[in-house]
């Protein structure tokens, strides 16, 4: 079975299992929530300043709810040794690696548009500049998040006592990815008149591309044996 | 005091400043940079093989680092001429550069070492991956700080979010991430090959911080080359790069060393005598 046959079978076996009981989505969604809440009452900023921190606040709320989400897809593998078998049956890494990253990106993707709503309303912040931006900020700001941290959450989850490391690791690391996501984001809903959002998404596009190969690349490492 | 020291400073530094810059046309930082990656591979490669050695050949190096260093920060402090702009604020430069210089070099290294034992397997590899990673961040720390002593003068601030500053920042995190990533590992094999993974993937933020200068709109000025510095300026940043380089080298070497005695401590103890 081809790579891509097999990494559509990974991804479809981990959206299944998210369909049929959809705890993940809905715990982070409301992590989510509670963060955008949070960001709104401790900065207490006027409403133009809110306004302008709701690209920002969306994404901080999407980096820390990832975190849990990377987590969770790691927890339903390892706790009857599902991931040794997936190993041993044997599926590519590779396709491992693609499989739970687009399924990782599906589901942030999801809670990013569900947050879309809410944070409007929080923050007063309707998207007066174009949608279809919008929608492709959340896109590829979600597999921005999710490639590096699918990889690094496998690492995390295979040392012991090492999950608390992933923010430490994945942070610092999706930085570039960050920024353009939540410039972009803000542009979208502020109104993009200097025409800057065409630059955020190809930085994104670089981003996703040097991630998506080289962290395939080095699943495998990860994954094998150990 | 101090003009007796100038006197004697000229009276050594200039003939050698003056041979120097007659003899060895490669008074380019761009050049430096490559003898200083090469001398750093060097050094790794010579780590392999370390135990062959009748000595122990980073001290002669660490020796040489630092007494380049007093010279060199003799010259950077005394003999330089002021900076026009920056008067001696300007004076940093010759220890700000060569620090950015090493520490990119030494994260360089560290990815070298990790794809290394990844191809190879060699546990060598991993030490120099670690000791390069933890090198490397001593400098890069230090290239903050003096670039923070820096920015007061010239920019007003110490810190502000620019893309070199931040993505230098940034660099040093994530390296930082992976020495905390090593020390929670407790299996050596696993403990090498995530670690090396996890390098690799780090050192994505070298050449974006490289980069980043010419990337973005940024205050920070363009990489430094022959053709931006004053000759007299090149010679003495010249002079502390190269302190700088031996000293990262003879840290490395040292802290290779550490790592390959507790990796010896960590592996099981040999099996007693059949009686």
């Amino acid at each position: 079975m081809s790579v891509i046959l097999q990494s559509i079978a990974v991804a479809r076996k981990d959206l299944l299992i998210e369909w049929r009981s959809p705890s993940r989505v809905s715990g982070i969604l409301f992590f989510a929530l509670a963060l955008l809440l949070m960001v709104a009452f401790t900065t207490d900023a006027s409403a133009a300043t809110l306004r302008k921190q709701a690209g920002g606040a969306l994404w901080l709320g999407m980096l820390l709810a990832s975190t849990r989400s990377l987590d969770l897809s790691y927890a339903i593998e390892t706790e009857e040794d599902a991931l040794e078998g997936l190993v041993l049956w044997p599926v590519d890494p590779r396709a491992m690696f693609f499989g739970k990253a687009f399924a990782n990106t599906t589901i942030l993707f999801l809670v990013a548009s569900a947050l879309t709503p809410l944070a409007i309303a929080i923050f007063d912040a309707p998207i007066y500049g174009s949608v279809t931006h919008y929608v492709a900020f959340l896109a590829l700001g979600s597999a921005a998040l999710a490639a590096p941290g699918t990889l690094y959450a496998l690492l995390t989850a295979r040392a012991r006592s090492a999950s608390v490391l992933l923010p430490v690791l994945l942070f610092p690391l999706v930085v570039p990815a960050l920024i353009a996501a939540s410039r972009g984001t803000s542009l979208a809903m502020e109104g993009d008149l200097m025409n800057q959002a065409p630059s955020w998404i190809k930085l994104l596009l670089l981003f996703n591309a040097v991630h998506w190969s080289l962290d395939a690349l080095l699943y495998g490492r990860i994954v094998e044996d150990g | 005091m101090y003009s007796r020291l100038y006197q004697l400073l000229k009276m050594v530094g200039d003939p050698l400043a003056d041979f120097i810059q007659a003899h060895l046309p490669l008074i380019h930082t761009q050049q430096a940079h490559l003898i200083g990656a090469a001398s750093l591979l060097l050094a790794a490669a010579l780590g392999f093989n370390h135990k062959k050695l009748p000595f122990r050949w980073e001290a002669v190096v660490g020796v040489l680092g630092v007494l380049l260093f007093i010279y060199g920060q003799a010259e950077g402090l005394v003999l330089a001429p002021k900076e026009s702009m920056m008067g001696d604020a300007g004076r940093i430069l010759y220890v700000h550069v060569p620090a950015a210089w090493v520490a990119m070099v030494a994260f360089g290294a560290a990815f070298v070492g990790s794809l290394t034992y990844l191809v190879t397997e060699r546990f060598g590899a991993d030490h120099v991956s670690e000791a390069s990673t933890e090198v490397g961040i001593v400098f890069s720390i230090l290239l903050l700080v003096l670039g923070a002593i820096f920015g007061r003068p010239t920019w007003g601030v110490y810190w502000t979010w620019d893309p070199r500053l931040t993505a230098s920042a940034v660099m040093m995190l994530t390296f930082v991430g992976v020495l905390l990533l090593r020390a929670v590992i407790v299996d050596a094999e696993n403990r090498a090959r995530w670690s090396a993974v996890a390098t690799i993937v780090a050192s994505i933020n070298i050449p974006i911080t490289y980069m980043s200068v010419k990337w973005w709109r940024t205050m920070h000025q363009m990489q430094s080359t022959k053709n931006t510095l004053d000759p007299d300026m090149r010679a003495v940043l010249w002079f502390n790069t190269w302190a700088f380089v031996l000293l990262g080298i003879w840290f490395i070497a040292t802290r290779y060393r550490i790592a390959a005695r507790q990796a010896a401590d960590e592996s099981a103890p040999a099996l007693p005598e059949a009686p």
